[in-house]
Parts: structure tokens; sequence; C-alpha cells
């Protein structure tokens, strides 16, 4: 349950990190015609965040072998 | 050009496949051995999402306001971010209440109000329309282009009468293809694997032709994307489309885009229906929150490219920005493209139009007509599977040819986006009575209906009327100068609030209604037992999901049951469910036996699948004799159970807690025992050390006792030796008390600056002795200035004294050499003392500080020391929190090094 917490605050924390990134006003720093690697600018930051973004949920709920190993460690918190 | 029968051939052939897959998904669920329980069929299938809108429309705007289409794909996505809590929950609620849209799901969730399904269903109907006919309008537009095109300077040819017009045929055939997909049967679960089969086709479908068109436009056409891109750049009017200044109503709108696609993705009836009711495990959920996205990005990367190739191609020739998908391959003769990109858009039109037909013909067949019909005697006692399955057929009939009307009336005034966006905001109004609903026990039905009526009432007024205007249904003075001249509440201006776009404005108001009313009512209004129940059920789901709150305690018999449950579901139907509740509870024939309340709830929830749970709950209460349990006594059955839970809870806490300390115990004593063996071995060391010199002390005396005769010589000699070893004993007692203080943490410290180079200096001179006496050479390297730290002075010194003669010890007499160094660096003072001696063994280097430690292998003869010496400078050190440790290679001598902080008067000097 707390790992399941835990994933839960990361979640949220993402989602509102993507919304302001993906807003007024960091948006508008990239409105402007201007190319990077033959991309406008714009486009290439926001197809980067979308992608990083991706990236971030798919680490978040498919780690696996930590989340089993997260569950012992409250326990051995209490003990001390 | 394509000729039409090509076309048509191509369609139904297409539409063929469609069929087989469908058919064969149901075969295979049938034999249970599902082909969509998978991740990967469930993440393609809610790209349902991705209707003909994106696959035409997102270029169309794209030409039009550069990002402006992206916003309905990033809602989505940090959407996505929330399905692992959100939208799990709302599965788990929906599984265990076996419900099955969502105007079940939110009539449920506020006391099983038949008016709330009636006012969702409602909402859903108008508000999809206009989706529906988007869709309509862009594959008979995608079916005239492809048909009729020749050369840019074409122009359309207008719609003409009703029986000419390609809409209202493939509207038809999709109701037909709708029909025979959607209604072959009444399921219990409402479930259709065979259609989930498909969509996931289907998806996969309009992704490659979209990406086909991406590749062919971008690399044949042009030398790829960055030399569109390029040339783009070089028009004025093409590079604005890389700024956002091109978006009509700016930020705001740009917010409320992806505000209302996020809303969207989740409940959009068709949206809902996939990602809730035909979802067949929670855990899918998981990988689709990524893998949509990914799904959603790479469908969007070609738009810009396409749009840009179609500005530049057909600059000057006013092509509908729409169509370029299939005007730039048609331009460039590549037919068989144009004709491939076709059956994308026909998947992703097919699609979305099946999926939200059969999710709103549910609605109106469980939620706004059965409950009436129920209420008629004539209905109550016949046979009502072949009504249902009419019904069903009839509504969606009904919605596509209400759709083809939308198109045909008002549809044509629009561009594609602007409708489906009004499809959006009508489904954003469910978005508060579900999430509040499903996190906040005390909103009340009478919220829900108010906050739900509020919101479809700005709705209709800012958005849906302004259509009827602007088609000129209605006079257009109302969008002026508002209605009968009130100008405060111009549609598109409520209360003179102008400064956002229409959309913008329509949803900000909506929502501040809908969720103002839904709220405030809520907090002034008094929950009834059913309220209190179904919110707890709802918002606890987790807690409660397992507990059974059957509500029935009259009596009936199972072969009622059975009939009751025959009229809805069919004869065959009726009797496997029935069956398989047998097997599953070990009863061997349920014929003409009481039916238990665990059956009759079961048959309830069956049928709650097939007709809604608001008339599931009459029919059931119709052949169920006796008293239905109060409700108040179900809350308390619900209290029992989770306080039941609680304690087990909590017992468990408590066992944890006890295995924990007993561990800790049992540690403790490991502990104490060690304690012990080390204490015995420390006397006895102590001791045997003791006696080693009082043994020589009293038999040399003894010698010199008895032999009076000894000359001067050899008594002066023996006494040397009695003088040495009862140092040596003294020293062995000093140090043993001197360790037993430390250990017993009685010891006083000093604490002042003390200068090493001293400390040095004066270990040094009072250890030179030892040094010549074995004919040992002491090197000091040590720098010109003062080190400070701060320790006591001491026992630093006898640290420096310890490490010494430990050298000494461990050195040839005559080619001994030791070697003591002081340096300072990094905040850290380091005193090295090196000798040329046989070297530590690695597996020694750890224990030589620990107590009476000897090494072993060395030398034979006794002991050279306490073996607490070390010990002792390893507490002193340690005290001082300061670190030492021993470097050595054996047969190249021991480094014994400790560092201490530096205080800072050093450390500045």
């Amino acid at each position: 349950m707390a790992e399941s917490k835990r994933q839960n605050e990361r979640l949220i924390v993402l989602l509102i990190i993507g919304f302001i990134a993906l807003n007024y006003p960091l948006l508008s720093l990239f409105s402007k015609v201007k190319l990077v690697f033959g991309i406008p600018v714009l486009y290439l930051y926001i197809f980067t965040v979308w992608s990083v973004f991706i990236g971030c949920m798919a680490v978040i709920l498919e780690k696996k072998s930590s989340s089993s190993l997260m569950n012992h460690l409250p326990k051995s918190e209490k003990s001390e | 050009m394509l000729q039409y029968w090509v076309i048509l051939v191509v369609s139904f052939c297409y539409l063929g496949i469609l069929f087989a897959i469908a058919y064969y998904g149901d075969k295979r669920a049938e034999a249970g051995r599902s082909i969509i329980s998978n991740p990967y069929v469930y993440t393609l299938s809610i790209a349902v999402y991705c209707t003909a809108w994106t696959f035409y429309g997102s270029v169309g705007r794209s030409a039009t306001t550069g990002a402006g289409f992206l916003p309905i794909y990033l809602g989505p996505t940090l959407m996505a971010a929330l399905w692992w809590f959100v939208l799990r929950k709302i599965i788990r609620i929906a599984k265990v209440h076996r419900l099955t849209s969502i105007a079940d799901f939110i009539a449920s969730r506020y006391a099983r109000d038949p008016l709330v399904g009636e006012i969702v269903t409602i909402i859903s109907v108008a508000g999809i329309l206009p989706y529906i006919s988007l869709q309509l309008k862009a594959v008979s537009t995608s079916f005239i282009v492809l048909h009729t095109f020749q050369s840019p300077s074409h122009i359309m040819p207008p719609t003409g009468s009703i029986w000419s017009d390609t809409a209202l045929y493939v509207a038809l055939l999709m109701a037909v293809f709708a029909i025979l997909f959607g209604t072959r049967h009444i399921d219990a679960s409402e479930r259709h694997e065979g259609i989930v089969a498909a969509i996931a086709f289907e998806s996969v479908v309009k992704l490659i032709a979209f990406g086909v068109a991406g590749i062919f436009i971008c690399f044949y056409l042009f030398a790829g994307p960055s030399e569109l891109v390029y040339d783009a750049v070089q028009s004025p009017q093409l590079s604005k489309l890389m700024k956002l200044e091109t978006l009509p109503g700016g930020y705001a709108s740009w917010f409320t885009l992806t505000f209302l696609s996020m809303m969207a993705i989740l409940f959009l009836p068709r949206q809902f229906h996939i990602l809730v009711v035909e979802n067949v495990n929670e855990e899918h959920v998981k990988t689709a929150s990524w893998l949509f996205p990914l799904y959603l990005l790479a469908i969007n990367l070609f738009v810009l490219p396409i749009s840009l190739a179609g500005l530049i191609l057909f600059q000057g020739w006013s092509v509908d920005p729409d169509t370029y998908l299939l005007t730039v391959p048609l331009y460039a003769d590549q037919q068989l493209i144009a004709l491939f990109v076709f059956l994308g858009g026909l998947s992703a039109a097919t699609g979305m139009v099946i999926v939200a037909t059969i999710a709103l013909s549910t609605m109106i067949c469980n939620d706004l007509v059965m409950p009436v019909l129920l209420r008629i005697r004539y209905f109550q006692l016949r046979d009502l599977r072949d009504v249902l399955l009419a019904i069903r057929r009839g509504s969606i009939l009904g919605i596509l040819l209400l759709g083809y009307a939308y198109f045909r009336f008002i549809g044509e005034s629009y561009a594609l986006v602007t409708i489906g966006l009004v499809s959006f905001a009508a489904a954003a109004q469910f978005a508060p009575v579900i999430l509040i609903g499903i996190y906040w026990r005390r909103a009340s039905r009478r919220g829900a209906i108010a906050g739900l009526l509020a919101g479809f009432a700005v709705w209709i007024y800012t958005l849906l009327l302004p259509s009827f205007a602007i088609s000129g249904w209605i006079s257009t003075s109302i969008l002026d100068s508002g209605p009968f001249g009130f100008k405060f509440l111009e549609p598109y201006h409520l209360f003179g609030l102008d400064m956002f776009d229409p959309i913008t404005h329509s949803v900000f108001w909506s929502m501040l209604a809908n969720v103002g009313f839904l709220v405030g009512v809520s907090l002034f209004d008094r929950q009834n037992a059913m309220e209190r129940l179904q919110a707890t059920l709802f918002v606890d789901v987790f807690r409660h999901g397992s507990i059974d709150t059957r509500q029935w305690s009259g009596t009936t018999t199972v072969s009622e049951l059975k009939d009751l449950v025959a009229r809805f579901m069919g004869f065959n139907h009726a009797n496997k469910a029935f069956a398989e509740y047998a097997a599953k509870h070990n009863i061997a024939s349920l014929n003409d036996v009481q039916a238990d309340a665990n059956l009759v709830s079961f048959a309830e929830r069956k049928l709650s699948g097939a007709i809604g749970s608001a008339s599931a709950r009459v029919m059931i209460s119709s052949v169920v004799k006796g008293e239905e349990i109060s409700i108040e006594e179900v809350m308390n059955i619900l209290d029992e159970a989770s306080q039941l839970i609680e304690y087990s809870h909590r017992i468990e806490e408590k066992s944890r807690e006890l295995e924990n300390a007993t561990e800790k115990l049992r540690a403790a004593n490991k502990r104490l025992q060690e304690l012990d063996r080390l204490k015995d071995e420390f006397l006895s060391t102590v001791t045997h050390e003791l006696r080693t010199p009082l043994t020589s002390v009293r038999s040399f005396s003894e010698i010199l006792r008895d032999n009076p005769s000894l000359d001067m010589k050899e008594r002066q000699k023996f006494l040397d030796i009695i003088v040495k070893e009862s140092e040596r004993l003294t020293r062995l007692i000093n140090q043993v008390l001197d360790f037993a203080k430390i250990e017993s943490k009685s010891a006083v410290w000093t604490r002042d600056s003390v200068d090493l180079n001293k400390v040095i200096m004066e270990a040094v001179s009072s250890i030179s002795q030892l040094f010549q006496e074995n004919s040992i050479k002491l090197k000091k390297v040590v720098p010109d200035e003062s080190i400070f730290v701060m320790a006591d002075r001491d026992r630093l010194i006898q640290v420096v004294i310890n490490l010494l003669s430990n050298a000494v010890k461990f050195c040839e007499p005559g080619i001994g050499r030791v070697t003591v160094r002081l340096s300072a660096s990094a905040g850290n003072a380091r005193v090295e003392v090196q000798d040329n001696g046989p070297g530590i063994h690695p597996d020694e280097q750890e224990l030589i500080f620990e107590k009476f430690h000897q090494l072993k292998g060395l030398h034979d003869e006794k002991p050279r020391g306490s073996g607490l010496g070390l010990t002792i400078s390893h507490r002193i050190i340690k005290h001082h929190g300061g670190n030492i440790w021993v470097e050595s290679k054996p047969g190249e001598g021991a480094k014994f090094i400790f560092e201490l902080a530096l205080t800072d008067t050093s450390q500045s000097s």
C-alpha cells in the first residue's frame, strides 16, 4: 500500500510538471520562427516534453523489481 | 480520380475483414480463449479516441493554426498519468456493481436514481450527435474527394438532394454495421470482445495509413521533412505556423483544449465504454497509461509536414485543408496511397461510430426506455429479449439518422474541429459528478442533478444555440445583441465576458455552473440512507469491494428467478449462468429450491448488466416476495464488515509488532552471550598476560634469595630483568585500567586545540630510548607550521607512542626503519607511522584493532605486548571522531594511519 501511494504521488507530480511545461507561459518561450536540427523549435520542444513524459510514466509504472523491494522496507524501518 | 466501383469494392472488402475479425474474437471469447485479454489490444482499442477528426481534421487545423491541433492529444497524455489511480478505481467500481455505461455509473453513484441516468443519457445523446455527424461528414467528403479530385483548381460538387447524398448511405451502412456488430445478443456483462478486436485492428490500420501517407509526402514528394520546413520558413505566411500566435483564442484556448481533451479521454461515452466496460483486467491500465500516449505521439508526427506540404503545393488554390491527406497523394497521382488513406479514415470513422452508437444505444435502452416500459403491465410478464434488441437496434439507427440530420442542416457550416469540440464540452459535464462523486462521500443526488442540468443548460445556450443561429435556423441577431435585446445575455459573451473564444467561454461558464451547483447543493443537502450507502460503496470501493451487500431478505424460488433472467437474456444464457453459479458455490441442483439472498443478488447483477441497475432492481422486486432489507440494515452490515476488516488489520499490525519485538529480543540475547564470552576471554587473557611477567619476577627473585653467592654482575642482570618485568607489569595494568575506563565511558576527556607537531615531538622523545635499544632508525617528516586539532593531548601522545612501539616490535633490530609523517589536507590532519617489518596479512588487517589480538605466525616467542595498545588507540581516535586504519602488504612493512578533523584556526593559517 505504501509503495502504491508513493507511485500515485509520483504520477501526480508528473502530471503537474507536464501540465506546466505544456502551457502558458513556458510554451510562449518557444513560440518563435527558429529551426533547431531543421525542426521548428516549438514542435521540437513539445514533442521532446511529450516523449520524456511518456518515458517517465513508463518508468514509474513498470518498475517492478524495486517496488517489491520497497514493500519490505517499511517493516525494517519500524523495527529500528 | 478513382471509379465508384473500385472505392466501393475496397470499402466493402475492408468492412468484411473487420466483421471477420469481430466474429473470430467473439468465437474465441466464447471458447474462453480471449484474444483481447492483453494490454496491447486494450491500448489499441483506446485509440478509438482518434477518429476521422484526427485523421483529416488535425491536418486541416494544423494548416490554419499551426500547433493548434496538439492540445487534443496532449490532454489525454497528461490525463493518462492519473489513470492508474482514477481509472482503476472507476473500473473496480463498475466491475463490482456490474455497471455497463456512463449513465448507469453516475445513476448508481447517486442513489440509483433513474432520473440521474435519464439526464446523463440525454446529455450524451445531445452531445455526441454532432460528433457522429462529423464522422459522416468526413467519410462522405473523403469519398467524394477520392472520386472526383482531378486538379487543385477543381471545385467540389455541391451536395444535391438527400437521395444523391453519399453521407446518407454512409450513415445507413454504418447503422447496419453497428447493429450487426453490437446487438447480436444481449449479454450480461455488455462486453463485446469481437468489437474490441476489430477496433484494435482499425487502430493499427489508421496508424499505418497515416504513417504511409506521411512518409510518402515527406520523403518522395519532398526531400525530407527538413526541406519542407525550410521551404515553409521562407514564406511569411507559412512561417507563422511555427508560432502560437495563429491560435484563435490564444493560450486560454490552448489551456481549454488541453482540459477538455483530458476530460474527454475518460468521459466521452465511447471512451468510458472502451476504457471501463470493455476492460478485461485492471492491470492492463498500467501498460496502456504510457503506451496509448505513445500511439498519440506517433500518429501526430507527420501532421505538420503534411499540412505544410499541402499549403506549399496548393498555394493560390482553394483546396480544403481537411482533405490534404487525400488530395496531396492524388495530386502526385498516387491513387493507391490515396485509397489506403481513405481506408484509414474509414477505420477511424467506423470505429468511433460503432462504439459510440453501441454505448449510446445501451444507455437509451437501459436508462431511458426500460424504466418506462417496465412500468407498463403488458411488458412486465413478457419475454423481453426481442424487445430489448429491437430498442437497441432502433436507437442505433435513430442516432445515426439524427447524426445525418445534424450534418445535413448544421454541420456544413462548421469545420471538423469545432464540431468535435462541442461534443467534448458536453462530455466534460460528466467529469465533476464522477470525479467528485468517487472521492467525496457527501456529493448528493440533488447536487448531481442540479450540477448536470446547470452545466448542460449553459452548454446548450453557449454552444448549441449559436450553432443553430449560424446555420440559419434561428435569427443570428441573438449572437449580436442577445435574446430580446438583452445585451448581457449574448451566447458568446455571457454577462459581457468577451476575452475568450466561444469554446473557452462555454467551458468556463458551464464548468462553473456544474461544479458550483454540485458542490453548493451537496453542502446544504441531507442525504438519505440509500444515497449514503451508494456513496460509501463507491468512495471506499477498495475497502468494501469484497463485502457482500445483499439487500434482499424476501423469498422466491430458483425457477422464478431463472425465468426472470431468461426473459431478458434468453433461456440458454440464463441456464448457463445459473449452472455456473451452482458449480461455483458447490450446489448440486438449483431446481425448485428456495433462492437464498446470494442467488437473488447474483440474478440482480446479471440483470443489471443487461438492462441497467435501476430496472434490474424493479424487476427483482417484482418476483421476490417479502420485505426488502432496509437500507439502514445494509449500512449496518457494511459498518460491521468494515469494522471487522479494521480489527483484523489491527491484529495483523499487532502480530507484526510482536514478531519484530521477538526478533529484537533474540538479537539482544545473542549480543549478550557474545559479550559474556568476550568478557571471559578478556579475563583469561589478562590473567595470562599478568602471569608471564609475574612468574619471571618471582623466579628471578627466588634465584637471588636462594643464591647469596651470586656475583655482582649476575645479580645486577637479574635485578634488571626483575625491574623490566615489573615495568611491563605496571604498563599492562595501566593499559587494562585505561581500557576499562574508555570502555565503560567513565574516562575523562579534555578537549583543547592541540598542535600535532608538538604531540609527535613529545611522543618521539619519550620513546626514543626504545628505538636506541633496538637500534632501529626513526625518521620524522613533519611540516614547519603547526597543525591544530581539537583533542585530548595526552591521549593523542599515547596513540602515537602506541603506534611507534608497535612498529618497533615488528622491526628487525639493526635494519629496522620507522617513519612518522604528519600532513594536512582537505580539512583533515593525517599521521602515518610506517615500518619495514614483515607486514600484515590482509585477513588480519581488520582484526588487529580488536582486543588482545596478537599477530600469529610471525614470532613464536612470548607476546610482545598486551594486545591492547592498538585497541586503545582505535577507541581514542574514534572518540575524537577520526579514523584509524592500516595499509599493508605482507613482506613490505605496514603503515598505520589516523586522520583527525582540523580546527578552523589551523585551516585558515
